[in-house]
């Protein structure tokens, strides 16, 4: 069992756990992720790891409230335990001195990209991250990111704060004013990668991208996580969870997190009429 | 009784569920003996001189001596017997291939010329397993005084928990670190609840546990800790981490929503209990039609699950014939009985999806057998022109797995095959690194429970002889001479 040390709302269904889990803290590298499983009858979900305390013992974990697991576990308290915390998982990230890098987080991929970012920076990167979110209360971690970073943009698609606008007219304005970049490292939600990459692809920036997409075992057992990268198909769990953003095929990546769709919202809908709870984001009556 | 009045008796068959009921529900196909129906098949048994059924056995169970014993009715006996050799009988009476086995080698199944109708030996294994897990009685088994040894097991599948019963009994201190939630391997994730109830292997595990073998979950040997610190931290290690990964067929649609492995399919309908969803949180694609490529257990198990998870027409597409299907034939009849479709000589070429992404159907072509191939089946030939599209709403894809990379690529000092496998000394189980030994699927590739038990019963051996020992080179030729008396 995994005991829950601290939990604390950082906006709206946006929650940190850190949990105690001294092997996983000791061995894991920037980019690694677990799986978790809350309940004995629980789902295994993929989550990229977000900090480290070695001294604790303990794992850093940002997690969205969004579905059945995710707003379950936004129930827990301090001292609670969850059964499995399986891990650290995946190909760490490549951390090497480049020159000048742009990190770009969406929402939640913030997370994931501040030990990243962090790390590039620590071995002499020059680096500048961009954070975006549909509004100010979904930006996560920006004192963090401004310590990781060199130079820190943030956008929101309503203005609330930062630049007005998306990522990608971030990264457009830095490279139209002649700066240049040797790196791009971006994690988000598949359409802000997707979108980024069409971008940074055209500039000629190499660029990095962390999936995420559906997993059971974690270990290359199921082959759920498959995605297509240029002609071949891998494994997310095992091969990744990082690629070349410009060989990841977007379009399939999102229609095959939509598999369980109607399953996930039933399961949704099922257990906040149960337990009294809800999404922040769910509007009255439930459905969406 | 005289052997000629006992080569009358036919064989006794085992009470099955109805196929209509049992397709509904997720409870065990066969129901098992009753003690008069074991004792009668017992009397079939003609305790040849020579058993040529041990011979049969990967792990040589004493096969006439625990029939003798349930014949003359002492099940206590005959369940110690067995476990002399085989500490998870319950598993292997139900899921091992005897008709390849044990009972291909019965002299009563060669005298009535259909090794169909040998003595029922599996049958009587598992009615045996069954019977001594019902008394519920605990017995210690004596134990050896402690070695001081440490032994590191890696993966909680039948090669590692057969490694695990053998070398606690010795007297080592034994670890089994498993990367999932529940031990057992392919036993909880792979068999379905009908072939092979979790029960069964949840009370074999606590039976390990118990006699005082140490379970670690969620331990990714080579990710949780790397493999060099626990082959350093142990004074041996055994590697039995399986066939875990699921080989794709490599044509155009495979990523296709409602295309899955089998080992994702029966993962989430098994071990996650998908069958039970919202109840449980695992979901799991269902479909009216579901079609499962392949021909073997595996794709039989998929086949099956599919008609328990609701849907009303499954089929097995299959490139060659029937007979040349790697199923158990037992595991083909239980399919057929149940309504599975067989669509044989057939291969999907391509599978076809909605503008949302999902499967719709495949372009399936039709094969002809041609010549014999290096597996000596007739090779199967595309016939050109004869594609045509069988909609569907899943596909399984259940053609084989190979060894899991995970603990090789984290470990580069161990020697692989081309393919994949560790490559290992066949009497001993050792690997290229002096202390580590290996078995099962992640040496042989997907073969059976029973073959990965076997070698977990010979690395087990060759790992006490090293641990007393000390002694690394030739250990195979010192082992060799006690190695008359596993066969």
């Amino acid at each position: 069992m995994y005991q829950l040390l601290h939990k604390e709302k950082l906006g709206p269904d946006i929650y940190l756990y850190r949990f105690r889990a001294p092997d996983i803290a000791r061995y894991r590298k920037p980019g690694q992720f677990v799986i978790v499983r809350i309940i004995e009858d629980g789902e295994r979900i993929p989550i990229t790891i977000a900090d480290v305390d070695t001294e604790e013992g303990s794992i850093t974990l940002i997690i969205q409230a969004v579905g059945k697991t995710t707003l379950q576990m936004a129930q827990m308290k301090k001292g609670d335990s969850i059964p499995t915390l399986t891990g650290p998982l995946g190909e760490p990230t490549h951390i090497e001195k480049v020159g000048r890098i742009l990190c770009v987080g969406g929402g939640i991929g913030i997370a994931p990209l501040y030990p990243v970012a962090r790390a590039m920076k620590e071995i002499g990167n020059h680096v500048t991250s961009i954070l975006g979110a549909r509004s100010s209360n979904l930006i996560i971690l920006a004192d963090l990111m401004g310590e990781a970073s060199d130079e820190l943009i943030i956008t929101t698609d309503d203005g609330s704060e930062g630049q007005k606008g998306l990522v990608t007219d971030a990264i457009r304005n830095l490279v139209d004013n002649g700066e240049e970049y040797d790196q791009c490292i971006a994690m988000g939600p598949p359409i802000m990668m997707k979108f980024v990459c069409i971008l940074t692809e055209k500039l000629g920036i190499p660029t990095i991208v962390s999936l995420n997409p559906i997993m059971v075992d974690g270990t290359g057992m199921c082959g759920c996580c498959r995605v297509t990268v240029g002609d071949e198909v891998k494994f997310a769990c095992i091969d990744g969870p990082e690629f070349d953003g410009h060989k990841v095929d977007f379009d399939e990546l999102m229609a095959r997190l939509a598999t369980y769709r109607s399953d996930e919202r039933n399961a949704l809908e099922r257990y906040s009429s149960h337990a009294g709870c809800r999404l922040d984001s769910m509007p009255e009556g439930g459905s969406r | 009784m005289n052997a000629k009045e006992r080569m009358k008796i036919p064989p006794v068959d085992m009470p099955e569920q109805d196929p209509k009921v049992r397709v509904n529900n997720l409870d065990e196909v066969p129901l098992g003996y009753t003690p008069e129906m074991a004792v009668l098949e017992a009397r079939r048994c003609i305790q040849c001189k020579t058993a040529f059924c041990i011979e049969g056995c990967p792990v040589g169970i004493d096969i006439p001596g625990f029939i003798l014993l349930i014949e003359i009715g002492d099940f206590k006996g005959a369940a110690r017997k067995m476990k002399e050799r085989n500490l998870l009988p319950a598993m292997c009476g139900r899921v091992c291939p005897q008709e390849e086995q044990c009972q291909l080698f019965c002299t009563i199944g060669k005298v009535r010329k259909n090794p169909c109708e040998s003595v029922m030996i599996g049958k009587l294994e598992r009615f045996i397993a069954d019977w001594d897990r019902e008394q519920g009685e605990f017995e210690q088994p004596p134990s050896l005084k402690p070695s001081g040894k440490r032994v590191a097991i890696i993966g909680a599948g039948p090669a590692g928990l057969t490694v695990a019963g053998d070398l606690i009994k010795f007297g080592h201190e034994v670890i089994v670190f498993e990367a999932l939630h529940k031990a057992g391997g392919v036993l909880v994730y792979g068999i379905p609840e009908f072939r092979l109830p979790k029960k069964i292997v949840q009370y074999e595990v606590d039976y390990l546990e118990k006699i005082g073998v140490e379970f670690r979950y969620d331990y990714v040997i080579g990710k949780t800790i790397p493999v060099r610190q626990v082959v350093d931290d142990f004074d041996a290690v055994f590697i039995g981490t399986g066939a875990g990964l699921p080989r794709f067929m490599r044509v155009d649609g495979e990523n296709l929503l409602g295309v899955l492995s089998a080992n994702e399919y029966l993962t989430r309908a098994n071990l996650m209990k998908a069958y039970d969803f919202p109840e449980a949180d695992t979901p799991i694609v269902k479909g009216k039609k579901v079609i499962t490529v392949g021909g073997g257990n595996v794709a039989m198990d998929c086949a099956r699950t599919a008609l328990r998870m609701g849907a009303e027409r499954s089929l097995i597409v299959y490139r060659r014939a029937e007979e040349q299907m790697p199923a158990r034939l037992e595991e083909i009849h239980h399919a057929k009985e149940e309504g599975i479709e067989f669509h044989l000589l057939q291969n999907p070429v391509r599978l076809v999806g909605d503008d949302r992404g999902w499967i719709r159907g495949a372009e399936v072509i039709k094969m002809e057998l041609g010549e014999p191939d290096s597996s000596g089946r007739r090779r199967p030939v595309p016939i050109e022109g004869s594609e045509f599209i069988e909609n569907t709403d899943a596909l399984i894809v259940a053609i084989g797995n190979s060894p899991n990379p995970l603990v090789p690529n984290s470990f580069p000092d161990l020697e692989v095959t081309r393919w994949g496998g560790i490559v290992v000394n066949e009497i001993t189980g050792q690997t290229s690194v002096p202390g580590v030994f290996a078995g099962g699927d992640i040496v042989l590739g997907a073969a059976t429970v029973i073959l990965a038990m076997g070698h977990g019963r010979r690395a087990a051996r060759a790992m006490n002889l090293y641990l007393s020992s000390g002694r690394w080179v030739d250990l195979d030729s010192t082992l060799d001479l006690c190695r008359a008396e596993v066969h």
